[in-house]
């Protein structure tokens, strides 16, 4: 039974959970088991959206928001002066379910300021996940953090209930870790990811032999980096993102646009703008290394550190590398039309299956929703009704620029007035 | 111009589709159930639904489509779209006069808005698996009332069968007048008059199981708490959360004692 000072709770732990933007309910495919409650689905549900356009997935909460550690950039650091609170581990059970039956969510996922120590801290989110998967027989989606420094059998169990863990990396380098959180290293946070790297490679393995082998966080780990707090450049946040791909096998490397919360003169000043418009350039890099088969080379480079703020990545790349370009759609392959900016990889592989049935002519493709307006720089007809050819690749970004309407546009020019 | 007068199920419209070929019946308009006054100048021709019918026309589609073309051609009848039936059957005679399957023709209008209205549909259902917010009566059962823009309850009913499977619900939509209900065994279609304004606070007070009250102001709460204001962003949240959902779902209505 819940009570109404869960309330009150539920206000505080939400609100501290808030800023770690994952709210994923993807990648696993839990089944219901023995007609009891839930599954998990792999293309996961947006339950909700907040008012910042954000999607409500998961129960998105903080066990307790008393941590023993000062990180500046946290809002629940030991010196800031918030209201404190802490649920019980049968709270959480029941807010879980009964958020559940009535469809408002996939899941959970539980994180923790540290209390006491890690390992004490990572036993009390790993009883409430035991809890639900055991008593309540709940096949929903569990998202655990793991807590650096937590014993590896902690981890181990973890794994078993959970269907993704994360360690936040949290800053981009040791250099800002150690300026904003003396008290962490880098290594802490890469060790826990290490052993769950192994724990799930080993698993799907064993998997694959016997089916019925038990699941180990299926739908993986993923982790998150601050972004504007400290002074990385976006080569710096991609490259150590690119690190976690390939070397931590990461489903989902999160970028958090700081949200000014403090006084600390280390940090941006409360009030400056949250950097919106560079944490939505890093996640179109991003989509363009997991999604669209480009190298984070060709994306960010020391000539040029940072990512075009007034256009996306495709297009940077595009007007880069007009060697490669018009592209022929009737012929080319599949993964070079994925790269004219103004074609998703949806409509690509619409264009190639429809090539088959007859030679395409921009008309087909208007009507087949790429943005035309902005791929017909970069395209080629055997008979163009619109010549483009012979443009540089300024006028073309001239041109562009000129015809589309940033929803960020107001931002924007604050932004370069800072420069 | 020939007005085919069908019943509004599909079996109904494949049938019709049999029956354009059979009689060479030339431009036609559907119409269910009842004849357009709109269409003066036009014959009537009534369709009964023919199981015979209906399985002639499907093998035959069947043979010339994917397994998601073919259950594309369904999911298209059920976006309700306008038109979607003139559509579908431009599509069908298309696949048929065709010897390869037409399905990915995607400069082929008719093939473009088929899949467009597939999209819909699928589009619609996604949204219902998310937008549903049950209700729990004091007689345990779990319900919602939803008014989606397609008929998408034959599509959703399996994930909410095998995802709540150890409780009774009930999904009914008031747009269409029909329900699917759960009972721990079977989903059954159910035709029963909804109090839709199950939303009123005397509905909780009479009818609500004694929790309910306090789980939605706690969803309220919640989806209060994770916002971020200084992030604030009304387009986006329209666009993946329009307007017109806004009254089935809890956190977007008020508490009981702000609605008074």
């Amino acid at each position: 039974m819940v009570h109404e000072r869960v309330m009150e709770k539920l206000s505080i732990l939400a609100d501290a959970a808030k800023y770690d933007v994952s709210c994923s309910s993807s990648q696993s495919n839990r089944k219901n088991k023995d007609n009891g409650l839930g599954n998990a689905k792999g293309y996961g549900i947006c339950h909700s959206y907040t008012e910042d356009g954000r999607c409500v997935s998961l129960l998105k909460i903080l066990l307790t928001n008393h941590c023993i550690f000062d990180c500046a950039y946290c809002v629940s650091r030991k010196s800031n002066d918030v209201k404190r609170a802490a649920f019980t581990v049968q709270e959480v059970v029941d807010l879980t379910i009964g958020f559940y039956r009535r469809n408002y969510i996939e899941g959970l996922f539980l994180s923790s300021g540290i209390f006491d120590n890690p390992d004490y801290t990572m036993e009390r989110l790993v009883r409430i996940a035991k809890k639900l998967r055991l008593e309540e027989n709940f096949n929903g989606y569990i998202h655990l953090k793991a807590i650096p420094g937590a014993s590896d059998e902690l981890l181990q169990q973890a794994g078993m209930y959970a269907d993704r863990l994360s360690v936040n990396v949290e800053m981009p380098t040791e250099k800002s870790l150690k300026l904003l959180a003396p008290e962490k290293n880098h290594i802490d946070v890469i060790k826990p990811m290490e052993y769950l790297k192994n724990e799930i490679v080993g698993y799907k393995e064993e998997k694959k032999i016997n089916y019925k082998a038990p699941l180990f966080a299926p739908a993986g780990q993923s982790t998150q980096m601050v972004i504007g707090a400290t002074q990385e450049n976006d080569m710096e946040i991609l490259g150590m993102a690119n690190y976690f791909y390939d070397q931590m096998n990461m489903r989902r490397v999160y970028y958090s646009g700081y949200v000014p919360i403090s006084y600390d003169t280390r940090l941006p000043a409360i009030g400056t703008p949250v950097p919106m418009i560079r944490e939505n350039r890093l996640y179109q890099a991003d989509w363009l290394i997991r999604l669209y088969g480009f190298n984070v080379n060709e994306i960010v480079g020391f000539d040029q550190p940072n990512l075009d703020l007034d256009i996306d990545p495709k297009l940077g790349w595009a007007l880069r590398n007009m060697n490669q370009f018009p592209v022929d759609v009737n012929t080319a392959d599949l993964e070079l039309i994925k790269r004219i900016p103004g074609i998703g990889f949806l409509s690509a592989k619409k264009i190639v299956a429809a090539r088959k049935f007859k030679k395409l002519v921009p008309q087909d493709l208007q009507k087949l929703g790429i943005a035309y307006t902005r791929a017909k720089y970069f395209l080629a007809f055997a008979t163009p009704f619109q010549l483009q050819k012979d443009l540089t690749s300024i006028q073309i970004k001239d041109h562009i620029l000129n015809t589309q309407k940033s929803k960020y546009k107001n931002d924007f020019s604050n932004q370069l007035a800072l420069f | 111009m020939t007005q085919i007068i069908y019943d509004g199920t599909y079996e109904g419209w494949v049938t019709a589709v049999f029956e354009i070929y059979e009689y060479k019946l030339q431009d036609i308009v559907f119409a269910k159930n009842e004849v357009s006054a709109d269409l003066l100048f036009s014959t009537n021709h009534t369709v009964i639904t023919d199981e015979i019918k209906v399985k002639r026309v499907l093998s035959g589609l069947q043979k010339r489509l994917s397994k998601n073309g073919f259950q594309g051609l369904y999911h298209a009848f059920l976006s309700e779209t306008n038109k979607i039936e003139e559509i579908m059957f431009r599509y069908v005679q298309y696949v048929l006069s065709s010897t390869i399957n037409v399905e990915d023709d995607f400069s082929n209008n008719d093939v473009l808005e088929l899949r467009k209205a597939i999209r819909l549909t699928g589009k619609e259902s996604h949204r219902m698996e998310a937008f549903v917010r049950f209700q729990l009566t004091k007689d345990q059962l779990y319900y919602v009332i939803i008014e989606p823009d397609c008929n998408v309850l034959p599509l959703i009913e399996n994930h909410f069968k095998s995802r709540y499977a150890d409780q009774r619900w009930l999904i009914y939509d008031a747009k269409r007048k029909y329900g699917i209900y759960y009972d721990l065994k079977n989903v059954s279609n159910v035709a029963i008059q909804f109090n839709t304004e199950s939303n009123s606070s005397k509905f909780l007070a009479e009818i609500g199981d004694e929790g309910e009250e306090l789980f939605q102001d706690l969803w309220r709460n919640y989806f209060k708490s994770v916002n971020i204001e200084s992030r604030k962003n009304t387009k986006l949240h329209l666009q993946h959360m329009p307007k017109r959902y806004w009254k089935n779902l809890t956190e977007k209505i008020p508490d009981i004692k702000g609605r008074i």
